[in-house]
């Protein structure tokens, strides 16, 4: 398979570029339009009935990985993730491909095979799809899911006094950049795959709707920025530095100075928005290492912290105040 | 000092060379082909301790890094100085842009920086000069595309003289300071240069 440069979301457009192109455009009024892309959300939520709303979504990438079965498995896990961050469920899914007209076509045959076997595994279905020839091997889904319209998870719906969790470990860039240098630890480089093709369907399983505030899917860019994300400039958000879960390996892929654009990026999206009181490297790397099928980061009271803890494997991560002139301090 | 040549290599690559190159060197100087780059290397030259300077240099930075107090700047090389056949050079040099109601000619400038910030083909360099110096100064409504410009490695150069003259020298907030030889060879250099 053709080693893309940037692959998986670090090869996603900035969110400063895409921000200002997206407020230029021309918006239509619909009021069955719940959530559409100004208020930046994971997917986009149109109401079909007096109770239903369907979900929209899609997201494709570049490899980051070798093997075309994991491969499809980490972009079909990916591209579900933002039904189950909005509290949906995925219903159907369409394949969004582009591969290089010399290639051999079992190995787009394996990619769509792995992402697949994660649609099925979602309970949804593959309904179709469409092909381009192009340079370079891209591939993810477009997925159609439902939500019943008092229980849609918001990114944008956080209280101040809020306890933060984080459901899945961080560092899948900082990984992804060792093994591109050919020096990755293959353990850390498995615990990474495993997570990224680890759908996040448990959160509502485990938790009740009733206590989640707000929610998103750590991908695509890193863990700060997806939390100044929910902040919406209306909180701050004070972060546990030493609280933040990341793959084993991290912290010397980090020492040797594995580090992508992606964070990069990341780090000069937020640029004096974010304030480090610890004076930490990998603290602050570990946060704007940009994710690919990353976790879900929500929100709760404090007072259903501790049953939080319990009832699901995830950790907890910062905790929102009233708003500073920082939007995240890292302590 | 050590050379290492960084360009076309994707990241990681670029600030790990730099990285391995001074557990062996007091100084090296790396050449790399974007922006991200540069300051990935800065990053680690804070956590290392090391001193870190840059320039543009064709397409690229050279990028300097010093484990003692001396730190030599690397030269800068602008592309308008290389014989790049699609190179080209934006001035601006009055208010606006083109003749006509003042608001408008502003508005027009500032629609002008946008959608120079989305072309695939960037200039290697814009000059401002008379009424233009204003717009790299404190205030200007084009710093967020400027930024966006330099990021992708345009430079941004302003005339000293002007600044002196409308008393904005320490108003400049965006690139460097030029003088009237390097605009001359600057112009003169370039593929073709565009007045809006």
């Amino acid at each position: 398979m053709i080693y893309c440069k940037s692959g998986g979301c670090t090869a996603k457009l900035g969110a400063g570029a895409l921000s200002r192109i997206l407020s230029k455009l021309d918006k239509n009024m619909d009021p069955h339009v719940l959530v559409g892309f100004d208020s930046h959300d994971d997917g986009a939520i149109y109401q079909i009935n007096d109770r239903q709303a369907i979900i929209s979504t899609l997201d494709f990438f570049p490899p980051m990985i070798e093997d075309p079965y994991l491969f499809g498995q980490v972009a079909a896990t990916n591209a579900l993730s933002d039904i189950y961050a909005m509290g949906g469920k995925p219903l159907t899914a369409l394949n969004i491909v582009c591969f290089p007209g010399n290639l051999d076509l079992n190995e787009l045959g394996k990619i769509l095979e792995g992402g697949n076997a994660k649609v099925l595994e979602a309970g949804a279905t593959l309904v179709g799809g469409h092909s381009i020839v192009d340079e370079d091997i891209k591939y993810g889904l477009s997925v159609t899911g439902i939500v019943d319209v008092d229980k849609i998870l918001r990114n944008d719906t956080i209280q101040r006094g809020d306890v933060l969790f984080l459901t899945k470990k961080l560092g899948t860039g900082i990984i992804m950049a060792s093994k591109q240098v050919g020096d990755a630890d293959p353990l850390a480089v498995k615990e990474a795959l495993s997570s990224m093709t680890t759908l996040n369907d448990t959160l509502l399983k485990q938790i009740p709707f009733e206590w989640i505030h707000a929610c998103t899917d750590v991908t695509g860019f890193g863990f700060y920025v997806h939390l100044d994300e929910m902040l919406h400039g209306q909180y701050t958000a004070i972060v546990d530095g030493s609280a933040l879960p990341f793959f084993s390996d991290c912290k010397r892929c980090v020492d040797s100075f594995y580090l992508t654009a992606a964070a990069q990026n990341n780090r000069n999206y937020l640029g004096d928005r974010i304030r480090f009181e610890v004076n930490d490297f990998f603290t602050e790397e570990i946060g704007f290492d940009a994710q690919t099928s990353g976790g879900l980061l929500f929100s709760v009271s404090k007072e259903h912290a501790e049953q939080v803890r319990q009832l699901l494997p995830c950790w907890q991560v910062a905790e929102i105040v009233e708003k500073t002139d920082d939007s995240i301090i890292v302590r | 000092m050590k050379q290492i040549d960084a360009r076309k290599k994707a990241c990681p690559l670029p600030v790990v060379m730099a990285k391995e190159a001074m557990e062996t060197e007091e100084q090296v100087q790396a050449l790399v082909d974007n922006f991200i780059a540069v300051q990935n290397i800065e990053k680690m030259a804070r956590v290392k301790g090391y001193l870190c300077s840059y320039a543009a240099q064709g397409e690229g930075y050279a990028v300097i890094l010093s484990k003692s107090q001396e730190l030599p700047k690397p030269e800068s090389k602008p592309l308008a100085s290389c014989s790049c056949t699609s190179d080209y050079v934006v001035v601006i040099n009055k208010e606006g842009m083109g003749q006509g109601d003042p608001l408008l000619s502003r508005k027009l400038l500032s629609a002008f920086f946008f959608a120079l910030t989305k072309q695939d083909l960037l200039p290697s360099v814009i000059l401002f000069y008379n009424q233009g110096a204003y717009y790299t100064c404190e205030g200007s409504p084009l710093l967020e595309d400027l930024k966006v410009l330099e990021e992708k490695g345009v430079r941004i150069l302003t005339c000293g003289t002007c600044l002196d003259f409308y008393g904005l020298k320490e108003k400049l907030v965006i690139g460097g300071v030029s003088n009237m030889y390097e605009i001359v060879e600057t112009m003169a250099a370039a593929g073709k240069v565009v007045e809006p």
